[in-house]
């Protein structure tokens, strides 16, 4: 990818002719024509990781575009009952706040009936229909004033315009972490990964090596077929091999067989056409001269391969770990049908699809954890990029 | 907690084994081979030359066998046993001939789904390649190219649930009444309309989970075709300005045919993707409001319903429709395999 515009700028020789400070339309509408594109393809993603960082109840009342904004919120609060009065130098007072304990709000304004709501503003006193004149602060506190005793039982209500500061929070992925049970989600999603990501590689680089360099008959039809079944539907194996890992668990006096060697084997299978071809398409590509020398001087194919192919060959290795990183980390159906879908088995994909049913209106929990599954292969793919693009062109380009 | 551990454990376990199973069986049967068919000075000059070309003969299929038997069993062997399942009855045990395949002819749930599936083959591929396109052409004259090509590859590396979450969330739906938190719908009353629930719009609906597809294959047909462009030779594209092309000309009478052939190649690895789409419908509508697609529809009649001959033949017809991609991809690895 870094290498990818270090090409002569072909678009300021159109058009920079002339005394050299014409303004290049074409060239602005370049510009404007592909940031657009990208905002497009970005901003899902932003609203997403905005949207996780912020108070839940922000969230679920106002755009995350307007996140930096303050956003207003009406309320109405019942005051205290004669219960709560206190004498204070001759006088009846009923104290509180009109907020709680929420220390977030600052008041706009506030009225004693609900067509009222603008009547007082902060500090300014407003008389009770029971007597007596209520003055609320800016925090919300109020004091309730009244010469004769209070007698109510039944507390008045005042209506309320607050704003909300705007507030950013981990909160949410704290609580999905540890209550929604995505933190176990994680831990599994590793164990399922990794090891179907480091079992193939050697297999395939032996039988890569063995397709591209050795001469034995059916090669042709061997690579053949590993091009076919880089494209076979996955949905094509899921029965039989279901049914031969019950069978295989009924033998052990298992209760089914779903277990994450069972897994790791799949994955490891499925990603082998993919692998065969990458690395088999790389080798080939090594310099023919060095394996003949080689080969004169007496060097079996074992040792040829382990002292120079294997080394030579890391680049498309690492291509095809990062591929099958993704994709093992991304897989949804394979997980759900190989490992079930009990909550001690249930992957990221697994569990994001399960928070989907059970809590789809909470998106304070379904960002959050939508975050959490996609921050492992974004690292990845970032730190990585430059192997994960030649790989993609060594397997589809020819 | 110490279930977590043990679980942790078992993956280590399993990497050490692998790995060094596979070295203990690599290094073994090679050393092995050396061995019994050894080319020392006590056999014969005829003898020698017979184990020499024996070993030759034997050694491939060393290195070949662990791979050809993953293969075997994890491919070769399903795809053989769907097909055989596909005409029994739930149980596999029961031979009903064609009668799956007649019960599908005439379920109306398969026919929304082939028809939604030909429409995510249409409107996909075909998008996703143009935006791609489109995105490498600009992004290959500009500074900053590489770091919005970087932007736009990005949803490759996210999953399909965790796109169709993103995507849920744009497509949020609140009452006419409240403030609108999806952006679509805020886009929407911003102009002064009544907000949607999108998702629940038939034929619509299908619209807004490909645009999720669309979005993340994008970043791929970008990848592929910027290479392809790097290659337009410098030359032509020089002679075709000074003879007075403008852009666009350029575009599509000297760049597009130039790269036809990588353009089909993007066209149909997209077109295979989208056969095989699941996790976006099951994750945003398992199949309602006439969403259905083969994949999500063989997902219901194999694991809810159980009935694995139909839930097989489903699997067939994907199967059929990836074959001819399948055939023309495997005589070009042959073509290939001939220039060598």
């Amino acid at each position: 990818m870094t290498a990818a515009v270090d090409r002569a700028d072909t678009g300021s020789t159109a058009g920079s002719g002339g005394l050299g400070i014409k303004l290049d339309w074409a060239r602005i509408f370049t510009h404007l024509a592909l940031l657009f594109l990208v905002v497009l393809w970005t901003f899902p993603t932003a609203g997403l990781l905005i949207s996780s960082l912020r108070d839940k109840d922000q969230l679920a009342v106002s755009g995350w575009w307007t996140a930096l904004t303050a956003s207003t919120a009406q309320g109405v609060t019942r005051l205290g009952t004669a219960a709560d009065q206190i004498e204070e130098g001759g006088q009846f007072i009923i104290r509180g706040n009109l907020f709680g304990t929420d220390t977030n709000k600052q008041l706009e304004s506030f009225g004693l009936a609900a067509n009222e709501l603008g009547a007082g503003a902060p500090g300014q006193s407003l008389p009770m229909r029971e007597g007596g004149i209520i003055t609320v602060e800016q925090d919300g506190s109020f004091e309730w004033v009244n010469p004769t005793a209070f007698e109510h039982t039944r507390g008045p209500r005042v209506f309320h315009v607050a704003g909300i500061a705007p507030r950013f929070t981990l909160e949410n992925y704290v609580e999905v972490l540890t209550a929604s049970g995505v933190g176990r989600s994680f831990i599994n999603s590793f164990t399922v990964t990794i090891p179907a990501t480091v079992i193939p590689i050697l297999m395939a680089a032996f039988a890569a090596y063995a397709l591209a360099w050795m001469r034995f008959p059916f090669r042709g039809a061997i690579v053949a077929v590993v091009v076919g079944l880089l494209v076979v539907p996955l949905q094509m194996s899921l029965i039989p091999l279901l049914s031969l890992y019950n069978g295989i668990a009924q033998t052990f006096g298992a209760a089914d067989g779903k277990t994450y060697l069972g897994i790791w084997l799949a994955h490891t299978a499925f990603g082998l056409p993919l692998a065969i071809y990458l690395l088999r398409n790389y080798m080939a590509g090594l310099p023919k001269e060095i394996m003949e020398s080689a080969r004169i001087d007496g060097a079996s194919h074992f040792k040829i391969f382990t002292t120079m192919v294997l080394p030579l060959s890391f680049p498309a290795l690492a291509s095809f770990s990062i591929f099958q990183f993704l994709w093992v980390w991304n897989d949804l159906l394979v997980a759900m049908v190989f490992l079930g879908a009990q909550d001690s088995k249930l992957v990221l994909t697994g569990k994001l699809v399960s928070l989907l049913g059970s809590r789809g209106n909470n998106w304070e929990i379904l960002t959050a954890g939508a975050f959490i599954t996609i921050v492992v292969p974004l690292i990845v793919f970032f730190s990585l990029q430059r192997y994960f693009v030649r790989g993609l062109l060594a397997g589809s380009v020819k | 907690m110490t279930d977590i551990i043990e679980q942790i454990l078992s993956a280590a376990i399993a990497i050490v084994v692998a790995l060094g199973g596979a070295v203990v069986y690599f290094w073994g049967t090679n050393w092995l081979l050396d061995r019994v068919l050894t080319s020392s000075d006590r056999v014969s000059g005829d003898e020698m030359t017979r184990r020499d070309t024996l070993r030759s003969q034997i050694r491939p299929w060393l290195f070949l066998f662990p791979a050809l038997l993953f293969l075997s069993v994890y491919l070769v062997y399903p795809v053989v046993e769907t097909f055989r399942l596909s005409f029994f009855d739930n149980s596999g045990r029961n031979f009903l001939g064609f009668a799956n395949y007649l019960w599908l002819f005439g379920d109306s749930n398969f026919h929304q789904a082939v028809i939604n599936n030909l429409l995510w083959l249409i409107i996909v591929p075909s998008l996703a390649t143009a935006f791609g396109l489109v995105i490498a052409v600009l992004a290959d004259r500009l500074w900053w190219g590489n770091i919005a090509k970087s932007l736009v590859f990005m949803p490759m590396a996210i999953s399909f649930v965790g796109a169709s979450v993103i995507w849920k969330f744009v497509y949020d739906y609140r009452g006419a009444a409240d403030q609108q938190i999806g952006v679509l719908n805020a886009l929407v009353t911003f102009f002064g309309f009544e907000p949607q629930a999108w998702i629940t719009i038939p034929f619509w609906n299908s619209i807004f989970l490909m645009i999720i597809l669309v979005w993340i294959q994008t970043g791929f047909a970008m990848v592929i075709l910027s290479a392809a462009l790097r290659g337009v030779p410098e030359e032509t594209l020089e002679a075709a300005r000074i003879d007075g092309a403008n852009g666009f000309r350029i575009f599509f009478d000297i760049m597009i045919p130039q790269i036809k052939g990588t353009i089909i190649v993007v066209w149909t690895t997209i077109t295979i993707v989208v056969l095989k789409v699941f996790d976006i419908i099951f994750a945003m509508t398992n199949g309602q409001w006439d969403t259905e697609v083969l994949a999500n529809l063989m997902f219901k009649w194999m694991f809810v319903n159980f009935d694995y001959g139909r839930g097989s033949s489903i699997a067939v017809i994907i199967m059929l429709a990836v074959l001819p991609i399948m055939i023309w991809n495997i005589r070009r690895a042959n073509a290939e395999e001939g220039t060598r």
